[in-house]
This record gives structure tokens, sequence and C-alpha cells, in this order.
């Protein structure tokens, strides 16, 4: 009997080489069909849960898998979804449209029930991304395809986030037993987890979270594809030195990020090249203005960031030309505001302070620091691009204006825990990197800004502290002004008034740089969202 | 004999002990997991509930005991991450680790022996000094520096063979997945295992010229070559033969570290086995991952360590009577 599957053992092994050679031989010579684009990014997609993590590289993966009412294009536009249309009936309820003849990969078919009940689950105890819908909204089916929200205070910017709010499948999710979002804290998700059915135009084929996800087109798709695509292969390659190589070797078509360095590299090589451009992410600085004393300043008894001048004298001091050129090799835009400038309509109106050591040593001199004083600057080193080497910057050019800077350069696992809430905001100086979920100022002005208690309620990232009551108030009333033209002045208004108060100093946006393939094409929204529906192999 | 074991196998189990404790003061230090779970709008409130909910309260020797309660069941608790329960995570990771390190070691082997007898027998030769010399490299360059240049030269400059990863693999059973039965797996594997055993390589050549330098000169070699035998049983079916029980010791003994150790070769080459979950885990502070990660390694070397001193024991009595006096 041993013989017997000894013999079959053998047997078998020699059948998977033939298929094996014959499979590679298929795909050498059938390149013309089989269109295959290897993805390799910096981190891993775990789980499939769309509301388990908000976090902009899962959702824009799954945002290959999974559709929201809205969606937004190329260029960052709102466009229908899963709705086709939507209206506001008053300012205070929503109707929306839905599309017609859409089905779930699975092959059941999509209609309110679907949004009635995604509606209920991210705003579930267990969901990351509550914060998509107002939690007191009502929720009503007017027929299988049509909805209505009812709100209890306006919301112009209700929709800005639904591009990533993904809709589920009711029947699916009852099945599986995922009605309630995997959260941080289960300890037994269950298979469903790893498991995707969307509506979009590419649908999971396998799934090994941290070594390999397979993406298949959705052959059900309601859409017209605009790519031409047969399978996705994503890896996470962790090492920048390993992912540019697999780029340069062939292994991969496409890779996020390249570090700035590594560009020229990348284009020098005849077959593949960088693919830049600003994204969303606003770097700046911040100044602790809530302790009544520094613990890293030699200042004693008072606290020299709460004088408007310091903060100034801190902000003329930085040569951000410099910066742009040497430390992120022209690959970074200067902002005025602490948001992009294409997120806000008139941060032409705005400029940064100029660049002037002497004016900055005068404004010390002014506030009583001509000797300047001592203090310590928190800062990440593997966040954000090239993270530590600003700081570095920051610190010898904030020496020439006599201040010293003992810089505190950690990974960000032990940066966040230092600097957040949990740490109990623990930084008199700190570099920080925003990008607004909503891609709009009531978020920047909110999260960055809003007057906060030692908790962090009021303004979760105002590591700070920075508080101003006009602030709080204009922000107040940004939020239920329904009037597109109104609600810029507002939001106008408190931007004028941190940019008087130097109450942080806006930075630069960074860049996007991506590695590809002479022969991909692929769109780089400035959100860093890699979607595959967009790529072409030529 | 049983008691000797007895009183080690004690020892064994202080010394995991140990390791778990001290595994565990360094995880206040590697920084805040919740802040890796959760997107930036969380509110601070959540945040802290989240904590609460996974225990990381508690002070530091509560989460430990809770840890070596269930570690004695074999469980491990479940990823922050990944959220697959880290017995199974480290299970599917192992067969990636363990395939990599046995090839290495068989590299080393395999080239190393040969090297080092070679230049234990034609010490002056230019092809021995140039064997030193490349050996010296294999000791001196940290293991990270030999992967990428093995990687730019031989993937991108040459486009011989694959930059990363394990190509294709196949199951066998419901749990093993093996790189060894593919063309892209075999591929693959060439690389990284060059790099891993490099400095396994470089000692066992170095111990056999060593070893083989002394027993060149010991009597019974020179009453060999007195009789007349000719120069290859004497090389390799006597000096050579007696070389190898000091050889066999180290890489047994280096297996323990090859796999430790094969943390960095993994992320060079984004080798999914468990050092790249290990060093992940680091990165995103997820600690039930780093407890069983570190746990796994000390029983390895503890493991180790005791059959060794088990099989020093039946080989020589007087350690098992100085043992007995002590």
């Amino acid at each position: 009997m041993s013989t017997v599957t000894f013999t079959r053992h053998l047997r078998a092994r020699g059948r998977s080489a033939v298929l094996g050679a014959a499979a590679t031989a298929l795909l050498m010579g059938s390149t013309a069909q089989a269109e295959t684009l290897r993805f390799a990014f910096q981190g891993t997609l775990n789980a499939l849960d769309p509301y388990s993590l908000n976090e902009t590289f899962t959702l824009g993966m799954l945002g290959n898998v999974y559709e929201g009412l809205t969606k937004r294009d190329k260029d960052l536009k709102i466009i229908p979804g899963l709705a086709e249309s939507w209206e506001t009936v008053d300012p205070l309820t929503w109707r929306f449209k839905l599309r017609e003849g859409v089905k779930f990969a699975n092959g059941n078919d999509f209609n309110a029930d679907d949004v009635i009940f995604s509606a209920e689950r991210i705003r579930a105890e267990t969901s990351d991304l509550k914060t998509r819908i107002p939690a007191d909204s009502t929720w009503t089916k007017i027929d299988d395809y049509t909805v209505e929200v009812k709100l209890t205070s306006p919301n112009p910017i209700l929709h800005y986030e639904w591009d990533t709010w993904y809709i589920l499948d009711k029947e699916w999710a009852e099945a599986e037993g995922a009605v309630t979002p995997v959260s941080a804290r289960d300890t037994n998700p269950g298979p469903a987890a790893f498991k995707a059915n969307g509506t979009g135009p590419f649908a999971i084929d396998s799934h090994e979270p941290g070594v390999k996800t397979i993406f298949k087109p959705n052959e059900s798709w309601w859409g017209t594809p605009e790519h031409n695509l047969t399978e996705v292969v994503f890896t996470p390659i962790a090492a920048d030195g390993t992912r540019v190589a697999a780029l340069l070797a062939g292994d991969v078509d496409l890779v996020d990020p390249v570090p700035v360095q590594d560009i020229p590299r990348v284009n020098a090589d005849p077959n593949t090249e960088a693919l830049t451009g600003p994204e969303l992410r606003v770097i700046h600085l911040g100044f602790n203005q809530f302790r009544d004393e520094l613990p890293t300043s030699d200042v004693k008894g008072k606290n020299p960031f709460r004088d408007v001048n310091v903060r100034k004298a801190f902000y003329q001091a930085i040569d951000i030309e410099a910066i742009k050129a040497r430390v992120m090799r022209d690959l970074a835009t200067p902002v005025p505001l602490l948001i992009a400038n294409e997120l806000f309509a008139h941060s032409g109106d705005f400029q940064r302070l100029p660049f002037d050591p002497d004016a900055a040593k005068q404004l010390l001199a002014d506030a009583g620091y001509p000797d300047g004083f001592t203090v310590a600057m928190d800062c990440p080193n593997d966040r954000y691009v090239n993270d530590e080497a600003i700081c570095q910057a920051v610190v010898s050019m904030l020496a020439r204006i006599g201040v010293t800077v003992n810089l505190n350069a950690q990974p960000k696992a032990q940066y966040f825990a230092k600097v957040l809430a949990p740490g109990g905001y623990d930084t008199d100086f700190y570099l920080l990197g925003w990008t607004p979920g909503s891609f709009d100022s009531w978020n920047v002005i909110t999260n960055l800004a809003g007057c906060r208690d030692e908790t962090g309620k009021g303004g979760p990232f105002n590591l700070g502290g920075y508080c101003s009551e006009e602030v709080d108030a204009l922000a107040a009333k940004i939020v239920v002004e329904n009037d597109p033209a109104t609600r810029d002045q507002l939001i106008k208004e408190a931007y004028t008034i941190m940019t008087n108060e130097v109450s942080h100093i806006p930075m630069h946006q960074q860049s996007l740089v991506w590695g590809k393939r002479k022969n991909i094409d692929i769109v780089q929204r400035p959100d860093n969202q890699v979607l595959f529906y967009w790529a072409n192999v030529n | 004999m049983i008691a000797f074991a007895i009183r080690r196998l004690v020892q064994a189990l202080g010394v995991m002990l140990v390791v778990a404790l001290i595994s565990f003061l360094m995880f206040r230090f590697v920084g805040d997991p919740v802040n890796q779970l959760v997107g930036v709008d969380t509110s601070p409130e959540e945040r802290e509930a989240l904590r609460q909910a996974l225990g990381l309260n508690d002070p530091v020797l509560v989460q430990f005991s809770r840890f070596i309660q269930k570690a004695v069941l074999l469980d491990f608790g479940i990823s922050y991450q990944f959220k697959q329960p880290v017995a199974a995570l480290i299970a599917s990771r192992l067969p990636a680790t363990l395939e990599l390190s046995f090839v290495s070691a068989l590299f080393a082997l395999v080239v190393g022996v040969p090297m080092g007898v070679y230049t234990g027998l034609y010490r002056n030769t230019f092809l021995a000094r140039s064997f030193l010399s490349i050996s010296l490299i294999g000791v001196s360059l940290p293991t990270f520096l030999i992967g990428i240049l093995l990687i730019f030269v031989v993937s991108v400059n040459l486009g011989w063979l694959p930059s990363f990863g394990r190509g294709e693999t196949v199951r066998i059973g419901g749990f093993w997945s093996t790189g060894l039965l593919t063309k892209s797996g075999l591929q693959s594997l060439i690389l990284p295992s060059i790099t891993l055993g490099l400095f396994q390589m470089t000692l066992i050549m170095r111990l056999v010229r060593g070893e083989m330098l002394e027993v060149l000169r010991t009597d019974y070699i020179k009453f060999a070559r007195a009789r007349g035998l000719s120069r290859r049983a004497i090389n390799f079916g006597h000096a050579l033969k007696n070389t190898l029980v000091p050889v066999i010791t180290i890489t047994g003994l280096q297996l323990g570290s090859i796999i430790a150790f094969a943390i960095i070769t993994e992320t060079v080459f984004q080798w999914p086995g468990m050092g790249l979950l290990f060093l992940q885990a680091v990165q995103n502070v997820d600690i039930p991952i780093m407890a069983a990660y570190l746990l796994l390694i000390a029983f390895l070397f503890v493991a180790i360590n005791f059959i060794v001193d088990l099989a020093y024991v039946a080989v020589d009595p007087r350690i098992r009577l100085g043992g007995a006096a002590s």
C-alpha cells in the first residue's frame, strides 16, 4: 500500500512540475493577453474589513474592490459612485438616488437595504470610521433605490469622505457573521475579516496578510473598465533598498514610495522612471503653548512660546527654500497654511512670513531673549519624507538666531506614544504632518488648532495646545454653513487669525514619489491612493 | 543521568521565564500599539478604551502573568495587526525560515569544508590566499550589506535571479509551504541563502583549515605517509575525518543562530519568514508577536543547549561526576 501511495506521490509531483512548466510557458507566450501589474508598497495590507482601520493605504487598496456612494475622480473631484445623484431637499434632509443594476462580486444585487445596513455598521461601536457619518443622523429607505438622510444640524461636507465609506452587501455580511466591524480589540475576528465582497472593478482572489495579495478584475462590474489588467499582485516590501532593487530588476512594475535619494537611479535606468507629484499632506512645526513652563527649556517660570514674537522669530529663522532644495531635493511645495494649496480656494491670498534671521533675532530680543534659550524638539524619523533631516535643518537654522534645540528623533511608534494624548502631549516643540481626511479646512482647524483639554478633547492633534476662542467660534460656524462662498470666507478668517498669531509654522507639502516601469500608465492622485482601475500595461 | 537531565530542564525553564520577563519589560519602551491600530480620526477616549480592552493599562507583572498563563497552553494571543492567532501566524511563516536556514547551513558546509581542506593543504598557493581574503569579507561585512550588494549585482545588473520574495510555493500537507519544488522558488532561495550562510561558511572554512593544519602535524599522519598511503587516503580518509568532530558541533550550534538571525536577511530579501514577521511586529508594536517570537527563539537556544549538554554527558563521564559532586 505504501508503495502505491509513494508512486502516486511521485506521479503527482511529476504532473505538478509539468503543469508548472506549462504555466510558465503560457505566461511567457501570452503576455499580450495576460497583463499583470506587480505592485510593491512599504506597508502591509492586513484585515480586509473596510471599517477596521481608517488609513489611506488600506482604504485605497480596498477602493479597488469596494465602492462608496460617491467616488473621487482623477483630480479628486467628487463624482457619483453607487449613488447616481443626490439632492439636499432642505439643509437637514439629503436624498440619494442609487445606481440600479449593480451587483456585488458574489452576484447579489445592490440596493437601499445595503446602504442602510452599511450606514448602521460604520457607526457601530467597533468601527474605526465612525466619523464618516454623523452619529445622530437617521437613514430611511424610500424605495429600493432611494435613501433619505435626516440630519440634526446642517452639514455641507456630509458626503466629502464617502468615497472611502464602502458599501457592503447586507446578505453577505449576515451570512459570513460580519455584521459588526472587526475592531482593533477583537480577539478572534473569524475568517470574514479576510474576505471581501464589493461592487468594485476588482475582486480579491487570494490574500495572505503581510505576504501577497492577488486581485482579479470583477467581470460583472457595472462601469466601463479603463484598465487592461488581468491580474494585480501586491507584495509588501518594507526595506527601501530592496523595493527599489525589485523595480530595477524588473521583479515588480510599480513601487511606492521611492526614497528621494534614489530618484536619479530610477530615472537613469532605461526601463524605469519616477512618478512624482505633490501630496496633500502638510508638514508643520508646533509649539507647546499649553504648559506654564517648558520642562525642556532653560527659561524658568514662564513659557517663551506663549509670546507671539518668539513663535514669529522661529518662523522667520527657517529658510524653507533651503530645506526644499537640499533636504527635499526640490520635491516639496512650501505652503503658507496648514492645508495643501489645492484644498483651499483662497490659499493664494496667504503668504509665508519671509525668511529673515536678522528680524528673527530682533523679535527674540523684543521678547526678552536676546541670547536665545534652550528647548528640546521631538521628531519622528520614519514617518514622513526625510522627517529627521528636516528637523536637523531646523535645529541648525535656529542655532543661527541663538536658540539651542536638542533634537530627539525617534521611530514613529515611540514618537507618537510620547507626543499624543496617551503620552500626555509630552513635547515642547515638534514636527507633525497632517492630511485632512475630508480634504476640507474644518478638519484642519479643529484637529490642529481647536482648543483642547489635557485629554485631547477639542483638538486631538493640536499637540501644542494652541487656543483661540475666535478660531473655535469660527469653526463652530463653518461646520454648519451651507453656502460655499460664506463658508470659505469664515475659513479664511480662521486661517488669518492663526497666521497672525503664528499658531504653528506651516512647512511644506511633501511629494509623492512612485517608481514604475515605463510600460505602465497609472494615475497618481495627491491623496496617495493606488488605484489599479486607472492602470494600463503597454 | 536522569537527575542531571531534570536539573537541566528546570534551569532551561528558568531561562525561558527570564527571557519572557525581560522582553515584557522592554515592551514598555517600544511605543504605543494603539496608535498603530486606529486611524487619525479616532478620538482620545476611544483610544483609551481600546488600551483598556487590550489590557495595556495593567501593571507589567499582571500582563506578564497573563501572558505566561496562556503561553503554557500554547496560546500566544491574537496579533494586533494581523488579527490572527499568533501561533498560527508563526506556524505559517516557519517553513520559509526553516528552509532558508537549512539551505544556508548546507551551503556553508558544502562550500566551507572543501575550501577549508584546500587552504589547509595548500596554504601558500594563490588560490588559498584568495579564499582567505574572501573569507575576511564574509566575517567583516554586515549581512544587510552583503544582501544589498548581491541584489544589486546579481538581480539588478545581471538580471539572473529574483531580487526578493520566495517565488512560487507549493503546499505539502495542510501547513507546510515549500519553495523547493518550483523553479522560481529555488531561484529565489539562492541569494538569501548565500547572504545568510556566508558568515557560517567562513567560520567553517577557517575552522577546518585550522584543524587540518593541526592534524597534518600529528604523528599518525606522518606514519601514514611513511607507510606510503596515497595522498587522497591520508588527506580525506584520516586527516579530514578527524577534523570533523568540532565542525559538526559548531554547525549544530550555529543552526540556532542562523534561524534566530535570519531576521536581517529576511528583511533585506522580503523573505516571508518569522524574522520578517518579527521585525514588522517591532515597527508596529505588535506585542503578542514579539513576545511569542522571543520566547520561541529562547526555546530554540535552550533546546539546542540542552541536547548538547546531554550529548556531552553521554560522551564524557567526567561532566556527570562533576555535576553530581557539586
